[in-house]
């Protein structure tokens, strides 16, 4: 492995040199570079090395449903290539044009109570959309905050913070490797983008004034091409206030679980389809049998058993976390405490025939 | 990326041709990162040889580029062991075309063993799949678990403790599964919702139940049909059931050999059947209820000859265990008899055609057979009306051997 890290070293040192003198923008040149550059900040994406200050052209954004993924703080960007926008529809991830990149960061803060103090970057993603589909790359942050670098084979860097409950939490925060990657932004069998729908993106957003509405934002930055007057959004998992217990519910299992199972998603082969576009009751699980669960079915027979959160095979792999039971199998080693509550809640009150009360 | 796994690559030991290259992993700490690094790297015709040796793995493999081959050095020899797994639903992922794994043993794994998605074209040979602690249910579910694939071909290989099926190959098409050995399994063999499947000279023992041929409703691949099971040997599925209770197959009676279920045109022909304490062979509709509209929960075109039956209902267990209280002889050959289902809110009524001849068994005759008359699908045997009567003799055309393609 030695030599690797001498190539590895010598790359990085190249690529470091080139940014130096680089002009102040994004590197276009980068993203479309067949051999992906070694360090994040070649692409230029930000202003600073511990990639805080997004370049000119590179926006945040947010989530009304972020992923669970053991709690982190995400940092999201959408870089469009000059003169590019994205399609708007109202299903499924907006169109993105060919060069589009999204940023995403992932870290924790010492103390998760107070979330913009002492903010340790682990891991950049990006996901590249090149002429003949997207691809990949998992960027992963040194300890001094300087640079992160790509590693396609993953990573386990230790951690260890408090958590929003005030409890001290340590873990092995797990990198991806690109099949890893593709394991979730697989649709039959093309990695894609996951997270930027209407739906999720629908909200408002602080771009430095105040808040303001997001999509309308991005279409006035000319990002977006156009936003109907009634776009539809999701509620927040996490908040009672923004919609029904089967709007939060369905929102979860759609931003959790639905880019596997669909359809054309790995999990295809399951039959069980938690797109918040299903309207199927036994394909999104209510009294669905398990075909290949395994232990994961425990000792029940549905994945949703309406009115019996104990008896829920959805329930008991959401709360599980041992690699052979848990759902999603990938990107989460503890339970999402408040999603396994609110997912309890709605099957509690949930008809049989899986409509809510 | 290519490049940059190239580089990657570097440190491993590789021999190339202009066509194809071979990555060497011996055992080692970095093993497991040499292995995944492979994995990634690796192009289409390449071949990943992993050196004789044990290797304890943390995290599952994956594999998604077609044409590779990755081969150990015998399945006692090279031994990837999952014992100490954190991560990764399964041993290894396979999710590319024309993949062949040989020669290796995946142990312990805390999920599924070996599973092969979306595939066309994929070979297991001489592979080695086991729990080492003995059934249990804390074992991982699958062995080799091929699942909507195409042109798929396990051979040759043991599989040992699965805690629901050794070889499981599911919703897929073109299928050959011969000269294996599946024990302690829950299920030894289990064909579900397939097309066109043969299995043969493979030996099913020690398993709940030997070689199961089913059809499930609510997947995107039903209607199961053309399965040919044949001399096989399938013998002594006498270990208690230990699946998950909510699996299909915590449903599987223990003692059973083989069992048909909601599956049209199969053939069990020429097997040794024998010592299975609840029934040799059990033909069943689906037993429970379903929501699918188009799903048929009966078996129908089931030939049931020139088999050799040993003893059997010698210790039945779950529902059947009653008919032996109420002083019923278990036959070799146990068929619910339902004819009729209603699917989507319509009534079906079927000619079914279950077929015996031609049928030999140890303890005389020609092997016994036994309607339990059931009204509907899942209905207490108590509302049966059983006879033992042989059914009638049609015919129905048997399916054409499976030609793979590769």
């Amino acid at each position: 492995m030695r030599s690797v890290l001498v190539l590895l070293a010598a790359a990085a040192a190249l690529a470091g040199s080139a940014v130096a003198q680089a002009p102040a923008g994004v590197d276009v040149a980068a993203i479309g570079a067949a051999v992906p550059p070694q360090v994040l900040s070649a692409y230029h994406f930000f202003q600073d090395a511990g990639a805080r200050q997004p370049n000119a052209g590179v926006t945040p954004y947010d989530l009304n449903t972020p992923l669970y993924s053991d709690g982190a703080l995400k940092f999201r960007y959408l870089y469009l290539p000059p003169h590019t926008q994205a399609t708007y529809r109202d299903d499924g991830v907006f169109d993105l044009p060919v060069g589009a990149v999204l940023i995403k960061t992932f870290a924790f803060a010492a103390d998760m109570r107070r979330p913009t103090e002492n903010v340790r970057f682990l891991e950049t993603r990006l996901l590249i959309h090149r002429a003949n589909g997207w691809v990949a790359y998992p960027y992963v942050w040194n300890e001094a905050q300087t640079e992160a670098r790509l590693s396609p084979i993953g990573a386990a860097t230790p951690i260890q913070f408090t958590d929003t409950d005030g409890a001290a939490v340590q873990l092995d925060w797990a990198v991806p490797n690109v099949n890893q990657c593709k394991g979730c932004h697989d649709r039959a069998g093309a990695i894609t983008p996951i997270g930027p729908t209407a739906r999720n993106l629908n909200r408002a957003m602080n771009y430095g004034a105040a808040d303001e509405a997001q999509l309308a934002h991005w279409q006035a930055a000319g990002l977006l091409d156009r936003v109907p007057a009634e776009a539809p959004h999701f509620a927040n998992a996490y908040d009672a206030a923004s919609g029904t217990l089967a709007e939060r519910a369905r929102a979860y299992l759609q931003v959790n679980c639905a880019h596997c199972h669909n359809p054309d998603g790995p999990a295809h082969t399951s039959g069980l389809d938690l797109r918040y576009s299903d309207t199927t009751p036994v394909q999104w699980g209510v009294h669905k049998r398990p075909v290949a669960a395994g232990r994961g079915s425990s000792t029940f027979e549905f994945d949703i058993a309406p009115g019996h959160p104990e008896q829920s095979i959805l329930i008991y792999r959401m709360n599980s976390t041992d690699p052979g039971e848990m759902m999603p199998e990938l990107g989460r080693q503890r339970v999402d405490t408040r999603a396994v509550a609110l997912m309890r809640e709605w099957i509690a009150q949930m008809n049989e025939d899986g409509s809510s009360r | 990326m290519k490049f940059v796994v190239a580089a990657l690559a570097a440190s491993l030991v590789m021999v190339s041709t202009a066509e194809a290259r071979t990555w060497q992993i011996r055992p080692g700490a970095d093993a497991e990162t040499q292995l995944q690094t492979a994995m990634i790297g690796a192009q289409a015709g390449d071949t990943i040889s992993i050196a004789a040796g044990r290797y304890d793995l943390t995290q599952g493999l994956s594999l998604d580029v077609d044409r590779v081959t990755v081969r150990g050095a015998g399945q006692d020899r090279t031994v990837l062991s999952f014992a100490g797994q954190r991560r990764g639903a399964e041993g290894l992922l396979v999710t590319s075309n024309n993949v062949m794994l040989r020669d290796f043993a995946v142990e312990d794994a805390k999920g599924d063993a070996i599973k092969a998605r979306d595939c066309q074209g994929i070979t297991f040979h001489a592979m080695r799949v086991e729990w080492t602690g003995g059934p249990s249910s804390h074992n991982g579910a699958y062995g080799l678990y091929p699942v909507n694939c195409s042109d798929v071909l396990v051979e040759q290989s043991i599989v040992r403790g699965a805690s629901d099926a050794g070889i499981y190959v599911g919703q897929s098409r073109n299928i050959v599964v011969r000269d294996n050995v599946a024990e302690n399994n829950v299920a030894g063999i289990e064909i579900e919702n397939c097309f066109n499947a043969d299995v043969f000279n493979n030996t099913a023992q020690h398993n709940t139940g030997g070689i199961l041929v089913f059809d499930l409703p609510d997947l995107q691949q039903h209607g199961g049909h053309a399965v040919r099971v044949f001399h096989n040997r399938i013998q002594s599925n006498n270990t208690p059931n230990f699946a998950a209770a909510g699996a299909i197959v915590g449903g599987v009676p223990t003692g059973t050999g083989v069992i048909v279920m909601a599956n049209r045109d199969v053939v069990v022909f020429d097997n040794d059947i024998g010592d299975n304490g609840t029934a040799n062979i059990i033909v069943t509709s689906f037993w429970t209820t379903f929501e699918d509209p188009n799903y048929n929960p009966l078996p129908r075109n089931v030939m049931i000859r020139n088999n050799r039956f040993g003893n059997s209902g010698f210790a039945a267990s779950g529902d059947i265990a009653a008919l032996t209280r109420a002083g019923v002889t278990l036959p070799d050959v146990l068929w619910d008899g339902v004819t009729t289902y209603s699917a989507g809110g319509t009534p079906h009524s079927e000619n079914v055609r279950i077929v015996m001849r031609d049928n030999r068994s140890s303890r005389g005759g020609i092997g016994t057979f036994m309607s339990m008359g059931l009204p509907a699908s899942g209905a207490p045997l108590t509302e049966g009306n059983p006879s033992t009567a042989f059914p009638p003799l049609q015919t129905f055309e048997e399916p054409q051997p499976v030609r793979l393609h590769r």
